[in-house]
Formats: C-alpha cells, sequence, structure tokens
C-alpha cells in the first residue's frame, strides 16, 4: 500500500488487510475459488 | 447454393463462421473476407504489452483454419456494400480490395445471399492529435502495437535501473473512448512487472479515463454484495488504486498529445496539462468506413450505417434522454431494418446509446465511455445470428427467431492485474445484464445473484485457461463448440 495522505485521494478508499491479501495469492484458498468462479461463469454461459 | 458472407473475422465474425459451417455442413457456402492475415486473441495483447507473451502466442494463420474447415476466405477489405445489386450484378454484393501479398490493391465484387458485418473497429488516433503509435502515445490494440509498446517499456525499465524517476499514464486518449477495461488490465500489468524488475519506487504511475467515476467500465460500473453491504465498484477500484499507489484522473478527455506531455479537459471545461515519460492511451472507435450504394448507384451510406460508421440494425435509435433509456432500445436480431439479409454484429452494430450517463463539459466536450462489447456477448450474438442465417439458408425461416440483446445477456470477464503463475492476479467479475435494467432490477439495475466480482490469483489462472480455451476452440481443434462463447 502506498502512504495514504491525509485528505489526499488514497485516504478514503478501503485497503486490503495483509490477511486478506495473503487470501489473494494463497494457492490453496485460490484453488477452491478457481471452482467457484467456474461455476458462476458457467452459470452465466447457461443463461444465454 | 446460396452464400453467407461474412465481413471480418476477429472474436464475432470468426465465430460466426465457424458455426454456420457446423451448421449448413457443407449445404451452402460461408466466405469470409477480412484484410488481416492473422486471427488474434486480442484479450491477451496486454500480456504482449509486458513481455509476458510473444506475438505468435496471440496469434495463429487465419487461411489454414479456413482451408481445413472449407470456408472460403479472401484476405481483403471491404469497401463497399450495394444491398440491392449493382449494375452488373442483379444479386446483392460488397466490393472488396485485396490485401494479401501478390494480390494486393486487386478489386473484385463478391455476390451474397446473406451478410454479416463484423468488420470491427477502425481505430481512431486521429480523433485526438498526437494520439497513437505514430505520435506520442502508445497502444496495445493489435499484437504488433502491444509488441512495440513493450520495446519501449523495456528502455523505460532499464532507465529507471540507472536511477531515472519516470511518469507514466495510461488510460483513454479521448473524451469518448471504450474498452477502460483493457487499459486497467494493462496498468496494473504494468504496475507489477514494474516491481517484478524492482523498479516500482521509480515509477509514478497515473490513470487517465473519461469514466464519471472508476469502477465505471463503460457499463455505469456495477453493484455487488460482498461483506454484508451492496458496494459499487467504485468502491473496489479505487481500493485496488490506493494499495499498489496508482493516482487517477477520471471525467478527463484528452484533448492533444505532444512529446511527453498531454493537455486534457474536464467536466468543468478547464484545461490541464500532465507530462509524462511513457504513455499507454486508447484510441476511440468508429466504423471502418465502409459505404454503401443502391441499385442506381447513389450513395445510401446512411441508411445504412449511423453517422460513427456503425450500422444500424434493429435497436431504437431515437435520441433519448439518459432518464428515457429503456432495454428495450438495444437491438434482439440485428438485422437491418430495411435489408433483411444484412446483419451487424459485435462491435459493428451501432449501439441505440451508451451504457453509461452521458456527460459533458462547460464547453461542450463529450466526457463519458461509449459502450463496450466484450468478447463474450460478441460471441453469443455471433453464434445467435448465424444459427438464425443457417436456419433461414436451410429453409426453416420460422426457427431463426433467437435474440442476443446485451440487455438480456450476461457477460463474464476477467481483468487481469498482474501476469504471474504463483503470485499474479485479476478481477472475476459476472455481470447480469449487460445493460442495466432498472425496471427489473429496480435497485441497481442487475440481478445481485448474478453480478459479482472479486480479485485473486484464480482469476489468473482462469485467464490463462480463457487463453488457451479460446485460441484452441478458434483454430476449430476437435470438440470446439464444446467451448462456450
Amino acid at each position: 500500500m502506498s502512504k495514504r495522505i491525509p485528505y489526499g485521494q488514497n485516504y478514503y478508499p478501503p485497503v486490503p488487510t495483509g490477511f486478506t491479501k495473503w487470501k489473494r495469492i494463497s494457492k490453496f484458498w485460490q484453488f477452491f475459488r478457481f471452482m467457484i468462479i467456474n461455476l458462476k461463469m458457467l452459470r452465466m454461459v447457461r443463461k444465454h | 447454393m446460396q452464400r453467407l458472407l461474412i465481413l471480418g473475422a476477429g472474436i464475432s465474425g470468426h465465430t460466426a463462421a465457424l458455426h454456420a459451417w457446423k451448421k449448413l455442413k457443407g449445404t451452402h457456402e460461408v466466405m469470409v473476407v477480412s484484410p488481416n492475415k492473422n486471427w488474434n486473441w486480442i484479450p491477451s495483447n496486454i500480456w504482449v504489452g509486458v513481455g509476458f507473451m510473444e506475438p505468435k502466442q496471440v496469434t495463429f494463420d487465419l487461411e489454414k483454419v479456413y482451408y481445413k474447415e472449407g470456408i472460403h476466405y479472401r484476405q481483403a477489405k471491404a469497401l463497399e456494400i450495394y444491398p440491392e445489386g449493382n449494375s452488373e450484378h442483379k444479386k446483392p454484393c460488397v466490393l472488396i480490395e485485396y490485401t494479401s501479398e501478390g494480390r494486393r490493391g486487386q478489386q473484385e465484387f463478391v455476390e451474397y445471399d446473406y451478410l454479416i458485418n463484423s468488420t470491427g473497429p477502425k481505430l481512431n488516433f486521429n480523433a485526438t492529435p498526437g494520439l497513437g503509435p505514430e505520435h506520442h502515445s502508445y497502444s496495445v490494440c493489435t499484437y504488433g502495437h502491444a509488441d512495440e509498446t513493450w520495446k519501449a517499456l523495456q528502455i523505460l525499465i532499464n532507465e529507471m535501473r540507472h536511477g531515472q524517476k519516470k511518469r507514466i499514464v495510461i488510460g483513454t486518449g479521448h473524451g469518448t473512448c471504450t474498452c477502460q477495461g483493457a487499459a486497467f488490465e494493462y496498468l496494473f500489468n504494468v504496475e507489477y512487472i514494474l516491481k517484478k524488475e524492482g523498479v516500482r519506487h521509480m515509477a509514478e504511475l497515473y490513470w487517465i479515463s473519461n469514466e464519471a467515476e472508476l469502477g465505471d467500465f463503460g457499463m455505469g460500473g456495477m453493484h455487488i454484495k460482498m461483506g454484508g453491504y451492496v458496494t459499487h465498484s467504485k468502491i473496489f477500484t479505487e481500493s485496488l488504486y490506493a494499495e499498489r499507489g496508482i493516482k487517477w484522473i477520471t471525467q478527463a478527455a484528452v484533448k492533444e498529445v505532444r512529446d511527453k506531455e498531454l493537455t486534457y479537459e474536464d467536466l468543468d471545461g478547464v484545461m490541464h496539462e500532465l507530462d509524462f515519460d511513457f504513455a499507454m492511451l486508447l484510441p476511440p472507435f468508429s466504423g471502418v468506413g465502409l459505404t454503401a450504394k443502391n441499385k442506381a448507384g447513389a450513395d445510401i451510406t446512411s441508411e445504412l450505417f449511423a453517422a460513427n460508421g456503425f450500422m444500424k440494425v434493429d435497436g431504437d435509435y431515437t435520441p433519448k434522454e439518459y432518464d428515457n433509456w429503456s432495454p428495450e432500445d438495444w437491438p434482439k436480431s440485428y438485422k437491418h431494418p430495411k435489408y433483411d439479409n444484412v446483419y451487424a454484429i459485435g462491435i459493428a452494430f451501432a449501439p441505440p446509446h451508451s451504457i453509461s450517463k452521458p456527460m459533458k463539459s462547460k464547453s461542450g466536450t463529450p466526457i463519458f465511455p461509449t459502450p463496450p462489447r466484450t468478447g463474450m456477448p460478441s460471441g453469443v450474438m455471433a453464434r445467435e445470428i448465424a444459427f438464425n442465417i443457417c436456419d433461414r439458408m436451410l429453409g426453416n425461416p420460422e426457427k431463426a427467431t433467437r435474440t442476443a440483446s446485451m440487455a438480456k445477456m450476461g457477460a463474464a470477464c476477467i481483468a487481469s492485474a498482474g501476469a504471474g503463475v504463483l503470485d499474479g492476479t485479476a478481477v472475476s467479475m459476472t455481470v447480469y445484464p449487460i445493460v442495466p435494467d432498472f425496471e427489473t432490477f429496480e435497485e441497481t439495475g442487475r440481478d445481485l445473484n448474478f453480478t459479482t466480482g472479486e480479485i485473486g490469483l484464480a482469476g489468473h489462472w482462469i485467464k490463462h485457461l480463457l487463453h488457451h480455451g479460446f485460441i484452441y476452440k478458434a483454430k476449430a481443434k476437435p470438440f470446439w463448440r464444446l467451448i462456450p462463447e
């Protein structure tokens, strides 16, 4: 995360915690998300 | 034997050709006219632009595939459509000009029974003075552009290694650009590669865009359910920019690009200067410049095409205020209202209006994204329209009732945010419907059960999988039809 400047552009948005960032690249968790996202996309494909 | 003529062999044209050929089983002819020798999986061009892939990994020779499949192919560009025929040809026809070696510049009339215009966009760099690879900014719109951009980025990285600080500007190069998603992907891939090269601290990264807010992506953004809230994509997108230390300028129309400096106008009509060392700015799109003539030879281009050069189909093109827009405005059959054997799909059809709310600066400059037409909707409309045409050719017009309105269709989209097999990330999104429907989904315009988004390594794996899957499909290898659009 870049240094947040009070009242600056990057001061207000939520930023991920270390745990969230770890989850984003955790192989185990992401394998599970890989299956879920694929199912979501297939569900979308089946709508048309 | 009738002929289906398809102009263009991008995602929509090529998909239509393969499906039509499979359904017609050789009973009628399918012919593709495309000025390009190679097919290009455009979504992966951003990876060519950061050196993660070579141009040959995102392209293949079209002729070989068409030869194998029995699809007729002309490497040529379409110039004029004669939907009523002309003095020499009783049947409707198209004037084409060859671009292949040996026949370059030769012209020929090609007759058709059914026509699909899937010519895609013209990259209109001329809309902004100084924009584009021939002038002062780079592009990733074609694999050739992306390759040049990567070469320039490598030089920049080398200079940063030698202690020079650089400012990199990525985004849209005009007030009415679309495809913000592609620029977004390039921005985050550049950020990733700078980190990998150990020079991230030497670069100041800027996003400049005609979006009203971050996360608009030309579709008015989207709301998703997460953490007990229904939250707009603006929040998640700003979060990603803040996390990666990227500054952003929105509501901006780039007016001029000069050597290492650009001018942009904001919604207040105020002009600003921004200097840079490297800029990748997307151009606005327009139609490819096809014209049309009637049987008598009179120009009827305005009957077939909207002012922006895209082909009119069965949308409602009556000018309306934003509050009066309806999902019903969007085309369903993609058939021209007068010439019912002429269709336009993918980027080639004229949208009835934008999806994002139109905005103008105080001095009257339009500053809002035009509608994106990404791979999935382009592929779906190509398949449905190809099937309709095949049913008509096969003498079953009663079956030709399939529709593919973007207001009734969803899309799945993966936006790469760093191409690393073990530490990359991508934003995985599903949106339904693409065009918000505030009559059916009063609160957000979209079905929150089908509109989702998250970022993670899984998204990168899926993008990689899609890259290989769609190239396999486009090569018409065994069981290609099992891979959905």
